[in-house]
């Protein structure tokens, strides 16, 4: 069964471009757009991996993954920060808080064709 | 009173600049070349009728000879040190700044360009992390460019496409030019707009005191037509930053609604009238003490009025406004001296405190505070109580009634050891 990718972002384009490349790799991927709803999103149909955008609306992406660290059914996803603010201080404070890798727009397809994998088959 | 670490130097100087032995002075004023010698190194005092004789011989006022140095200065020297955290003479300080005023003020000069630079920097710096504005073009700019960077990618990445996956990916790549010609442009008018007058950039506190220190803390045209004046003093001020204009608006309004309280020409001969005494001047106008403390602040120096600063802090300890005149400063950042009664009034809320205060120094002069703290906000069960405390600090008006307070400016640069209020250890 194909791996499910839970990508919540809310730039339409980088959606359709992430979807795209993720798919044609053979993964199923789903997306999500608000900060405020994203937990309900998850829970309701756990993946196996988690994009996450740190500038959101509604909640911020550091907001959502302190909760699915709390959250026994979510703690154990891994998930991909992403964010347009490549300060150290974001990189350690998405770290700090359970992330398990850390991307900076812009970045290439391949980039993130290859954390996927790695982080779903680790 | 004679400055041991002052006038020693200065009879050396004054000596040799006129190319006297010391043998030859000390004859002239009858004391022995030995003796003579001691006080040139500061090891005697001097005082009285030998320090006239002196004077006499070398052709100087005596008070020349002794005259301290600004405590202005002395503080300025001390900050500077203590910024650097380099080992300087510290003891010596005040034999430095009175040998040499003009390089003790060239230094604390460039003492405060540089506290005024990092500032800045700090500013930038903030800007650039926290300033909605800029980080939200930034944000639309990398936005378009990473959907760009991945649009693009797909598009010449040999993926096997399908025409209308083709024509969307086109699509997506043209939207998102589009958007980033527009979020750079933005940036670009907002980078060019914040260095367009070449005037460095102010935290909105900063921006709002410059603005009052410009205009003496005193705007006849609100004197003359209250609130209805607001709108062009806001516009002549010419601020920049929204939080800035926010800050003064609220000021001015606070500066009108007193003025209405308290007319400026009834206020300013009660003001003298009652000898600057706050507590009576609230009875009178029917106002509560702040506001008198700050209309007293209001009033122009120079003319019948002494000179008056004013500090007003929240119970944090933030200042909230500092209008400073020269012999009073408080740190704008970093914690001041917890004793001011700004700070000591928040104890005893709606009681009005009256000290008189010096600071560090042979030559700091003594100074009359008024200070009172009362509740702002709501006020009820289960809700914290904020407290504003506003202080005004009146110069040549010391009465004597108690022993005066020992204040400082901040921890690092206080000389006083003893101080129960010390925080940390000072570089003096």
């Amino acid at each position: 069964m194909a791996k499910r990718v839970l990508l919540i972002e809310d730039e339409p384009n980088i959606i359709e471009a992430i979807s795209f490349i993720l798919s044609r790799d053979g993964f199923t991927v789903h997306t999500h757009e608000n900060g405020d709803t994203a937990m309900t999103k998850v829970l309701a149909f756990p993946p196996d991996l988690i994009i996450l955008d740190v500038m959101l609306p509604g909640r911020s992406g550091f907001d959502i993954l302190q909760d699915l660290r709390a959250d026994p059914i979510s703690a154990k996803i891994p998930v991909m920060m992403l964010t347009a603010r490549g300060q150290t201080k974001d990189r350690e404070m998405a770290l700090r808080l359970g992330a398990n890798h850390f991307m900076t727009k812009p970045f290439s397809n391949a980039e993130v064709r290859d954390n996927v994998r790695s982080l779903i088959e680790a | 009173m004679p400055v041991i670490g002052i006038a020693g130097s200065r009879i050396r100087e004054r000596r040799i600049d006129k190319g006297m032995r010391q043998a030859d002075l000390a004859q002239t004023v009858g004391i022995s070349p030995s003796y003579l010698n001691l006080i040139e190194h500061n090891r005697r005092r001097i005082a009285g009728k030998l320090l006239s004789e002196i004077g006499r011989a070398l052709e100087i006022a005596p008070d020349q000879l002794t005259r301290g140095a600004d405590t202005a200065i002395l503080d300025g020297l001390r900050g500077a040190a203590a910024e650097m955290s380099l080992p300087v003479e510290i003891a010596r300080t005040e034999e430095f700044a009175g040998r040499y005023p003009g390089w003790g003020n060239l230094i604390v000069a460039q003492a405060k360009r540089l506290a005024s630079l990092e500032q800045q920097v700090q500013v930038f710096s903030d800007r650039m992390t926290y300033d909605p504005e800029l980080a939200g073009s930034l944000h639309e700019v990398i936005s378009a460019v990473t959907s760009i960077r991945s649009s693009a990618s797909i598009l010449v990445g040999g993926e096997n496409l399908d025409a209308d996956w083709e024509a969307r990916f086109h699509r997506n790549i043209y939207d998102d030019s589009i958007r980033l010609a527009e979020s750079s442009e933005a940036l670009i008018n907002y980078l060019d707009s914040s260095k367009a007058d070449g005037t460095p950039h102010l935290a909105p506190l900063e921006e709002v005191e410059a603005t009052l220190a410009k205009a003496g803390y005193h705007f006849p045209a609100i004197e003359e037509k209250g609130q209805a004046a607001i709108g062009a003093v806001m516009q002549d001020a010419g601020l920049r930053g929204a939080a800035a204009k926010t800050v003064l608006e609220a000021h001015l309004k606070t500066y009108a609604a007193d003025a209405k309280e308290m007319p400026f020409n009834t206020f300013s001969s009660a003001a003298a009238t009652t000898g600057y005494d706050p507590v009576q001047l609230a009875t009178q106008f029917g106002v509560e003490t702040a506001a008198v403390l700050r209309r007293m602040s209001c009033l122009p120096a120079g003319g019948e009025h002494p000179p008056m600063g004013l500090a007003v802090a929240d119970s944090s300890g933030a200042l909230l406004l500092v209008k400073h005149v020269a012999g009073f400063a408080m740190p704008r950042s970093g914690a001041g001296c917890p004793l001011w009664p700004v700070f000591t009034a928040f104890s005893r809320p709606n009681q009005p405190i009256r000290a008189e205060v010096t600071l560090p120094g042979a030559n700091a002069q003594r100074l009359l505070c008024y200070a009172v703290a009362h509740p702002i906000g709501t006020i009820g069960f289960d809700v914290p109580q904020l407290l504003r405390s506003t202080m005004l600090v009146i110069f040549d008006q010391p009465q004597g009634v108690a022993p005066a307070i020992s204040v400082g400016v901040s921890c690092r640069i206080c000389p006083r050891d003893s101080c129960a209020a010390r925080r940390e250890p000072s570089v003096l």
